[in-house]
């Protein structure tokens, strides 16, 4: 047989061929016979009441096949968007949910709102129309900061939530967490701005649906990183399309990052409105109108206080965030700034008390929701912020304080104090080798070499911890998740012995195509080019939960390994038919089934072609066919960690930011394929970099108006604006995963962002300054030397 | 408006808008997909391909402007069986994930390493500022580039 390509190998990407030569097969190249085209009519006020809307102009223009409005929808039954995760305040009520509609019903509550939808022969006819749309809009006054959004006075986006506050959350024990605080020697204290991003994956959003009114049956091709559940959504709760009548098609996406694991306004509309006028409709989002209408992330304001004893050690941590959710609850907007948060705050140390408040509030902004880390970088920016902090004001070092704190490698199995148990990890081991791969002993002389320069050089550190592959369902469910967390795979072995894997997951970009064929070949000792993996289609795979939040590989990688452990017993079986043996004296290894202590033997193909052609098989207790299907429901989260340090040098003159060096030290458990691990950090590592140093989402206080809502106002990080990045692992397989695998996907995410925001600070702790919020760019750098400098000379 | 060019190797003679632009004749009229639309303001260079010898931003051309002009984009690199060298490059060093800015990517570089016999990285870093990737850090881009640069020069390709 081929040799093995399995667990720990490095080959090249199957899926790289059709992308490299242009045939990838994204939404937007889809062409179906007679389609339309469609645009969306959106708002250009922040708050407004819609009083009317006049189509009679726009249904004059040539072309022009339907201009569709709330008001229509509403007609029609069609239901609000619905939210997967509901959440419960500290209160025990549950959050406010006020409707969701997937166009305007009578008020708008951030730009970019969806109004109506202009369906029309040709793009640049229905272009033309949806000018021609004349909407009435009564402005109003719009909040767009969630300090004012809380204010008694400010203007309310729902008339049934006061104080625009959804919910008042709280996790943790506040009486242990007061009482050490009132036996601390040293309280640190920070106040910061978690700033809003846009996820701005390449591929803009894009939708196509048809209807066929001989069958019933609707199509809707979607950029999503998760069909199954748009499916569901989108069927069962806004459109009361059944299941069976509905397909759901997320062929090949052009990146994800969580804003396409939502199901979107724009996807029922389309999907609607092709049933209406009979005509396949393709909608193609800009990217200014993608700024206005995918999800957004982050956007927090907290406070948080650290409490210590006189050694440095942590005694408890205190934290209260308000959360901006933007204009309306996005899928899964409520659950990210308290589940996916609050839980994470222990990050790798062992304080023995944590109390956390979030305040979620509406505000006339884009709906707020998972981007790449959701929830945890935010968690890990307050938490590394305030060590450095901690340690600064008590003289401690950077890297000794986190070691006085860190949980030690023997203590795992390890309970924190906010709800979650790590199963393994050696934070320490990373923190470690990273100091050493950075060479943080040689700063100093770094630093002085830049100074000579008249440089100002700093270096900083992040540890972490995150948790991901969501699970287990039954807890998720308690959580308030209106879902399973569970994933799907098959197995289907060919009578040829070549095998064809159907998964419940979504590759957008993460190499699922090479890693899942590599479990497999692993598994099943197939050679690696006889593998297929098929997803992305709801007609085509049985169920699943789709990617994001790492989760690919840790449960849907299972639900892999778990089939194909269903097709080695199944194997087992035929092959002790053929070899007139029993099935407990079958032996199965490296693509052979083996009689134990004999060399009588059968292939896996031979096993395959007699499972297929049962001329001669054991038809009275066994089934022919070898194809196998399993769920998998994890057990815990997975709960990869590190250390990252991030080297940066700041001109005096010019308040630039040069970004030197990056180190990362992950623990990602077992590495399934280091090549696609790597490439997973870079990128992670690179959203969270263009998060301290570039990116920020900014609207205008007064109007509302979104003012970085293109790629010229908004930074994105670009190539020459980086270092080449030094990534390693040093892995510590997870208790619980079939492989030990834990998640890759987010991890630079969670680290990066509080490494350079560190390094920043400790290149200016030289002029007293404790923090700075991100991105550190040169505006904001100038007005923190120039004040700092100011306040110095006054002392 | 008729306008006729070569197309990756092919004469193409096309009725085009006047308002129409290379991207969209290319994607829809033309059927050549891999050309990739990205943003709306010339910024993402997911849409690069060559004009003559110049790679250039086909959202922002006219595509009148290429009549009589030699265009070739990522259909006509190399082909699934023979790919080209940048093409091997980007494979073998792992330098796409989503592969939604690749073709651009692509084309920009081959141009890179036309005028680049033996670039720096920092000379890389530097050319691949108009195309953006929101995958891979870069970091892989780059290392791809520089290797197939040298493929390219090593094989008489360039």
């Amino acid at each position: 047989m081929a040799s093995v390509i399995g667990i720990g190998a490095r080959p090249l990407r199957k899926e790289d061929r059709r992308f490299l030569t242009g045939r990838g097969n994204y939404v937007a190249d889809i062409k179906r016979p007679d389609m339309v085209a469609g645009v969306f009519v959106r708002s250009p006020h922040a708050h407004a009441t819609v009083n009317s809307i006049d189509a009679a102009t726009a249904l004059g223009v040539p072309g022009v096949l339907a201009v569709v409005t709330g008001e229509d929808l509403k007609a029609g039954a069609v239901a609000g968007l619905p939210c997967g995760w509901g959440i419960t305040g500290k209160d025990g009520l549950p959050m406010k949910e006020p409707p969701h509609p997937a166009l305007a019903q009578g008020k708008v509550r951030h730009v970019g709102d969806p109004v109506a939808f202009v369906v029309a022969e040709t793009l640049e006819q229905a272009r033309v129309a949806a000018e021609a749309v004349a909407v009435d809009y009564g402005v109003l006054p719009a909040v767009v900061g969630v300090l004012e959004a809380i204010k008694d006075d400010a203007p309310l986006l729902f008339d049934e939530v006061p104080n625009n506050l959804c919910c008042d959350w709280a996790l943790g024990d506040r009486a242990a967490t007061d009482a050490a605080f009132r036996k601390a020697a040293h309280v640190a204290r920070i106040s910061l701005v978690n700033n809003r991003l846009v996820g701005n994956p390449m591929e803009p959003r894009a939708a196509i649906a048809e209807y066929n009114p001989a069958t019933g049956q609707y199509t809707l091709w979607s950029t999503s990183q998760f069909p199954h559940v748009v499916r569901l959504l989108m069927g069962a709760f806004v459109l009361n399309i059944p299941q069976h009548l509905l397909r759901v098609v997320a062929p090949d996406v052009g990146g994800g990052f969580g804003v396409k694991q939502f199901h979107y306004a724009e996807e029922a509309v389309v999907t609607w409105t092709a049933a209406k006028i009979g005509r396949p409709i393709k909608w193609v989002c800009e990217r200014s109108e993608g700024f206005v209408s995918d999800a957004q992330g982050r956007d927090h304001v907290t406070e948080a206080e650290l409490a210590l004893d006189e050694n440095g050690k942590f005694l408890g941590l205190r934290v209260e965030t308000i959360a901006n959710i933007g204009g309306y609850i996005s899928t899964f907007g409520p659950n990210i700034p308290t589940n996916l948060y609050g839980p994470l705050l222990a990050g790798v140390y062992t304080t023995p008390a944590i109390y956390c408040e979030v305040k979620v509030v509406f505000t006339n902004t884009v709906p707020v929701d998972a981007y790449r880390g959701a929830g945890r970088p935010e968690a890990t920016f307050v938490l590394e912020r305030l060590v450095d902090v901690a340690a600064g004001e008590m003289g401690i070092d950077r890297a000794e304080i986190r070691r006085r704190n860190m949980i030690p490698k023997e203590a795992y199995p390890y309970q924190t104090p906010v709800m979650v148990q790590y199963d393994s990890g050696d934070p320490k081991g990373c923190l470690e080798q990273a100091l050493k791969a950075s060479d943080w002993a040689g700063f100093p002389n770094r630093k002085a070499a830049s100074a000579a320069k008249g440089k100002l050089r700093g270096i900083g550190l992040s540890t972490y911890v995150e948790a991901c592959g969501l699970a287990p369902s039954r807890i998720a469910g308690r959580l308030g998740a209106r879902g399973g967390l569970y994933e799907s795979a098959t197995v289907r072995v060919h009578p040829t012995g070549q095998v064809t894997v159907l998964i419940g997951t979504h590759n957008h970009g993460q190499g699922h195509e090479t890693t899942y064929a590599q479990i497999v070949c692993e598994k099943l000792g197939v050679p690696f080019e006889n593998i297929d993996v098929v997803f992305g289609d709801t007609d085509k795979v049985q169920f699943g939960m789709g990617t994001y939040g790492s989760r690919s590989l840790v449960v849907g990688g299972a639900a892999l390994y778990k089939a194909a452990e269903k097709v080695i017993l199944k194997g087992k079986k035929i092959a002790a038919h053929l070899l007139e043996s029993s099935e407990q004296d079958i032996e199965f290894e490296a693509g052979e089934f083996k009689v134990a202590g004999t060399d009588r033997k059968k292939a896996f193909a031979d096993i395959a072609l007699a499972a297929y052609v049962p001329h001669d098989y054991p038809l009275e207790v066994l089934e022919p066919g070898l194809e196998k299907q399993a769920y998998y429901d994890p057990v815990n989260f997975t709960y990869p960690g590190g250390a990252h340090i991030a080297e940066v040098e700041i001109d005096p003159e010019t308040c630039v930011v040069s970004l030197l060096n990056y180190t990362a030290v992950d623990d990602v458990g077992t590495v399934i394929n280091p090549m696609i691990v790597e490439g997973q950090l870079h990128g992670g590592i690179v959203q969270g970099i263009g998060q301290a140093l570039f990116e920020n989402c900014i609207y205008d206080d007064i109007s509302g108006q979104l003012l970085s809502g293109s790629f010229m106002d908004y930074c994105m990080p670009r190539a020459d604006n980086l270092p080449r990045m030094s990534v390693a692992t040093h892995s510590t397989p997870c208790a619980h995963t079939p492989m030990g695998v834990k998640g890759c996907g987010e991890v630079g995410t969670i680290g990066s962002p509080a490494a350079v925001a560190n390094a920043v600070v400790d290149a200016l702790a030289h002029l007293g300054v404790n923090h700075v919020d991100m991105p550190a760019t040169a505006n904001r750098l100038w007005r923190v030397i120039k004040s700092s400098s100011l306040l110095q000379a006054a002392e | 408006m008729n306008i006729s060019f070569v197309l990756n190797g092919k004469s193409v003679r096309v009725e085009v808008e006047p308002a129409t632009l290379l991207c969209d004749l290319l994607r829809d009229k033309l059927g050549l997909t891999g050309t990739h639309v990205g943003c709306d303001t010339s910024q993402c260079g997911a849409c690069v391909v060559h004009v003559g010898e110049s790679s250039v931003k086909s959202c922002t051309l006219l595509a009148v402007a290429v009549d009589g002009a030699r265009v070739t984009t990522v259909e006509g690199l190399g082909t699934p069986e023979a790919l080209h060298p940048m093409q091997i490059a980007f494979h073998e060093n792992h330098g796409l994930q989503c592969g939604f800015c690749t073709p651009g990517m692509l084309m920009s570089s081959v141009e890179f390493a036309r005028r680049h016999p033996s670039p720096t990285e920092e000379e890389v870093r530097h050319w691949l500022e108009g195309n953006l990737c929101r995958c891979t850090g870069y970091q892989n881009i780059v290392k791809s580039v520089l290797h197939g640069t040298a493929a390219m020069h090593a094989e008489g390709r360039a």
